[in-house]
């Protein structure tokens, strides 16, 4: 079967600003995402998410490498120097290349 | 007199934070607690409304509103200039003492119902009110107070659109609110199928809830190591001194004893719901764990061990 490259970022960061990194993900071409929720630590302190202010989401987009370094630039340039960031990519393979 | 068990059960979640029991409350039961108990309060307040006259209510809206904007005017100058903090953290902080805390009226409450007082039901408006005005204020200082710190990058991301859907449709003003108009659209009697639930199971959420807010209380000690002495003792002194404004502006507008004791203990909370994901959305800049330390590991305590039963018996000498 036949498989297309496709990059997966993954951006592990504060609750409060889910709705406007979904919001900046569309608007720089990201097709679908995928939002978990999830608890760590990092050398900023820990994030236990018992509680509103607390919490932490994983957000995933499969996206071309383009796209994928588009939407890094702008969450480092917004949202890194005051926010809880974490952000990695990804190689991964899809199946239908017009979905992603 | 006794100490009252909801108080205990706070007492406990902090005593076990720090002794790290592995108690965790799953997040999905705080959130259900704490839609609960807004809307329990909502329905409370809103039943009373509907068998009052409404000309009464709006001086003290009125009031409550420019109570909740004032108090960040007030505070913001002394974080900065006796506090030493930098713009953001101290509007941040300003705006969080400027905002009430839900939970802290709702142990007023349970606290004046144990001394035989019942304040002004419609009261519950006064915290839906009062969530919103004190946190714009906090944004409209940090804004004016970065825009004046030179070379502080990448002010206010976030539009005033945004923040202001963030403060008016966030769960505690929408579920407040939501019950407060249910119950006067449905009355007293409207209500008494749903009693059981809302009102008689109140204290023991309540209770639950508080032993939930001592786990995070708990572990937001450590945040306090590095606030210093400055920022502490501010967190120990202003609720007192806020609290004889709300209760002084309570005596003028002619509430009840219970009423009065009522104001004062929402001018001396701070919240720990709408203004720490409020301010995050829109002044980034500020340290969430000073303020939320301060509102939750110092304030809250206060307010709950000392500062409640302070406030009704000074009250009491006052108005009784």
């Amino acid at each position: 079967m036949q498989t297309h490259e496709r990059k997966l970022l993954t951006i592990i960061t504060e609750a409060a600003i889910e709705r406007a990194l979904i919001a900046d993900a569309r608007r720089f071409g990201a097709h679908g995402y995928t939002v978990l929720d999830v608890r760590g630590g990092g050398p900023g302190g820990e994030r236990e998410g018992a509680w509103e202010a607390d919490r932490s989401i994983e957000l995933q987009v499969v996206c071309s490498a383009e796209v994928a370094e588009r939407i890094a630039e702008h969450v480092l340039a917004q949202y890194a120097p005051n926010y809880a960031v974490a952000l990695y990519l990804a190689d991964v393979q899809v199946f239908r290349a017009q979905k992603y | 007199m006794t100490l009252d068990p909801v108080i205990l059960f706070f007492a406990l979640g902090v005593l076990t934070r720090l002794a790290r029991s592995d108690l965790r409350l799953p997040e999905a039961l705080y959130e259900t607690l704490s839609i609960y108990l807004l809307v329990a309060i909502g329905l409370k307040g809103g039943a009373q409304i509907a068998v009052q006259p409404l000309a009464a209510l709006w001086p003290v809206a009125l009031a409550a509103v420019a109570l909740s904007a004032a108090v960040p005017l007030v505070l913001y100058p002394v974080l900065r200039a006796g506090v030493r903090l930098g713009a953001a953290d101290a509007a941040s902080i300003a705006a969080h003492y400027g905002s009430v805390s839900v939970v802290t009226f709702a142990v007023a409450q349970s606290a004046l119902a144990r001394a035989g007082i019942e304040p002004e039901a419609f009261l519950a408006m006064l915290v839906a009110l009062m969530e919103a005005p004190g946190i714009v204020v906090g944004v409209l200082l940090a804004r004016r107070g970065m825009a004046r710190e030179a070379g502080r990058s990448g002010v206010g991301a976030s539009s005033w659109g945004t923040l202001l859907h963030e403060v008016l449709f966030g769960k505690a003003v929408v579920l407040l609110l939501g019950g407060i108009a249910i119950g006067w659209i449905a009355g007293p009697a409207g209500l008494a199928p749903i009693d059981p639930v809302f009102v008689g199971l109140f204290k023991g959420v309540l209770a639950l809830f508080l032993l939930e807010l001592g786990l995070v209380a708990g572990g937001r000690l450590q945040d306090l190591r590095r606030a210093g002495p400055r920022l502490l003792a501010f967190g120990l002194i202003a609720p007192p001194l806020l609290a004889l404004v709300g209760g002084a502006l309570g005596l003028a507008l002619g509430l009840s004893v219970a009423g009065v004791a009522t104001l004062a203990t929402l001018a001396a909370s701070a919240s720990y719901i709408a203004a720490p994901t409020a301010m995050r959305i829109a002044v980034p800049q500020a340290n969430p764990s000073l303020s939320i330390g301060l509102a939750l590991g110092v304030t809250f305590p206060f307010n709950v061990l000392v500062g409640i039963p302070l406030y009704i018996e000074l009250a009491r000498r006052a108005a009784g």
